[in-house]
């Protein structure tokens, strides 16, 4: 029988440590609403969405209520939009009418966003894709709702620097277009290396080719209750530290596989799989970068932090398999700027730069998240940020991103404010010498060596 | 059996478990284990019960549950047991 101590401690864990389920996504296959004609495709779409997803929204509501764990977003990922528009748009304005049709069907379930205005163009870009990617900015500025992320590369295929360039003025213009309201619109679209086919979180959310119809995918939070077990282990040695997220790790993940399969049960529509994602928000002790200076450094960003990180996604994992019997996603800590405390607090005093950043991707998911810099960074300086990351990632063979916010009118030392989840931001310094020429030379970068394994 | 945790936590003060037995009671909600202490004046109960045969569903039951601690000064909090036991037991 369980006892008190057991029952407070999880009920800490919520009312003061903030552990939360981040988000219930549905995956929605759009692939049957496929049309040449581009009025079926968007009523097709919008029908699909509001009855598979229909009550998704007062499902989640009633699961928080039965376990008094709060659920922070329920969303919905579809089939990226490049497959299912492909016959029926023959310019980029024909993409932006499904970008308004998904919001419509976003506002209409009640969900707070909806992923996968998405192309996958790894090895190379078909017409569609291309009028879907030049739709992107004007998608972003004419909707509330919906996301967007374009994969560049895979360690099975290289990296598409065709694409790679496009996206560096992709994101430019996107932040143009939503110039009023602090170039928010770059703040929807992620640029992605090795992007998963289940990720639940947002902005980079889309459903995979290889999915089924629908798909409940769970991701679970709780950088917080992390932060609170492991300074009990201050001054202990590292086998102690890693013990100590392990367990926590595990408890947390198991109140997503429980979300999880009661979303499952209740909505009638299979369970997928568990992101073990630290999702950090702007909330004080709800931070990744808390985490790492419990560890023992005295700012992100100090030398030790990549190692730090690296232990910490790793014990997460580990706590987190044995807790799901699925686990995927992008599953490992994230490291956005403007959505931790912590990591705010560090750029602002200069303890963290972009390139400490960069080199944490390299063991952590996911990227270069929500990280503001100026607003003149020519687009080429933009690419070669997406080239290095995809090339972390291809390399390595994981998932990685960017999603940066280059702020019209801002420079180095303004603060943007995003509002939200999605936090606020000091402007960051980028390296001012030019990466035109590389970016330039068009074609792709061919996979790596050890990606040939048949 | 669909098992509820009640858990109550506040100033202590006379009657807090005879108000929440007698609503239970009540709504025939079978109360199964309870614990409690008191630290520092402070009271902090835990219920295990029986919703089988609850005259009520639960989402009613929990609003009306943190409506009498409202009341007397307490808050009272329903979960479904699944919360606890997934996480403390393999």
């Amino acid at each position: 029988m369980l006892n008190m101590f057991e029952v407070n401690e999880t009920n800490k864990m919520i009312e003061q440590e903030l552990l939360d389920v981040r988000t219930i996504t549905m995956g929605i296959s759009l692939l049957d609403c496929c049309d040449s004609d581009l009025n079926a495709v968007n009523e097709k779409i919008y029908r699909k969405i509001t009855t598979v997803a229909k009550d998704l929204v007062s499902v989640g509501k009633e699961i928080e209520k039965d376990f008094a764990i709060p659920i922070v977003n329920k969303r919905i990922s579809v089939t990226p939009i490049a497959l299912v528009g492909g016959s029926a748009c023959k310019k980029p304005e024909d993409f932006v009418t499904i970008a308004k049709t998904l919001d419509r069907a976003a506002k209409e379930v009640g969900v707070n966003f909806i992923g996968g205005y998405s192309a996958l163009v790894s090895k190379g870009m078909t017409t569609a894709d291309e009028y879907l990617i030049r739709s992107i900015p004007k998608a972003l500025a004419c909707t509330d709702r919906v996301c967007s992320s374009i994969n560049v590369g895979s360690t099975k295929t290289g990296i598409n620097m065709d694409a790679v360039a496009l996206m560096g003025k992709i994101v430019l213009e996107t932040a143009e277009e939503t110039k009023e309201i602090d170039s928010l619109g770059c703040a929807k679209l992620v640029v992605f290396c090795n992007a998963p086919d289940d990720n639940p979180f947002m902005a980079g959310a889309f459903h995979g080719v290889t999915e089924a119809d629908a798909i409940i995918n769970v991701g679970v939070s709780g950088p917080g209750v992390v932060k609170t077990a492991i300074e009990s282990a201050r001054g202990q040695d590292f086998e102690v530290l890693c013990e100590t997220i392990k367990k926590t790790a595990f408890k947390i993940t198991r109140v997503g596989q429980l979300v999880a399969q009661e979303a499952s049960k209740r909505l009638n529509i299979p369970f997928g799989i568990i992101d073990l994602s630290l999702a950090p928000t702007p909330a004080v002790g709800d931070s990744v970068a808390e985490i790492l200076e419990e560890i023992g450094l005295e700012r992100v960003g100090a030398p030790g932090t990549t190692a730090a990180l690296a232990l910490l996604n790793d014990q997460v994992k580990k706590g987190g398999v044995m807790a799901s019997s699925y686990v995927g996603g992008l599953s490992g800590a994230f490291i956005p700027v403007s959505e931790d405390q912590g990591m705010i607090d560090a750029v602002a005093m200069g303890a963290l730069n972009l390139e400490k950043l960069e080199a944490m991707t390299c063991v952590c998911s996911v990227g270069l998240d929500m990280i503001a810099i100026p607003g003149d960074t020519p687009a080429s300086t933009i690419s070669g940020i997406i080239a290095d990351e995809s090339a972390i990632g291809m390399i390595n063979q994981k998932t990685t991103a960017v999603r940066i916010i280059p702020v019209v009118g801002k420079s180095v030392g303004e603060t943007v404010e995003f509002g939200g989840l999605l936090g606020y931001a000091p402007v960051m310094p980028v390296n001012k010498y030019s990466c035109e020429k590389f970016v330039n030379r068009g074609g792709r970068i061919p996979a790596p060596i050890h990606s040939f394994k048949n | 059996m669909n098992k509820t945790i009640i858990t109550v936590v506040g100033k202590d003060t006379v009657g807090i478990i005879a108000k929440i037995c007698t609503y239970l009671a009540d709504n025939r909600v079978n109360i199964l284990d309870i614990s409690q202490t008191i630290v520092q004046g402070y009271f902090n109960m835990m219920m295990i019960v029986d919703m089988d045969e609850s005259a009520k569903p639960f989402g009613e039951l929990a609003d009306e549950l943190e409506g009498i601690g409202d009341e007397i000064g307490v808050k009272v909090k329903c979960q479904r047991e699944e919360i606890f036991t997934k996480m403390h037991r393999i």
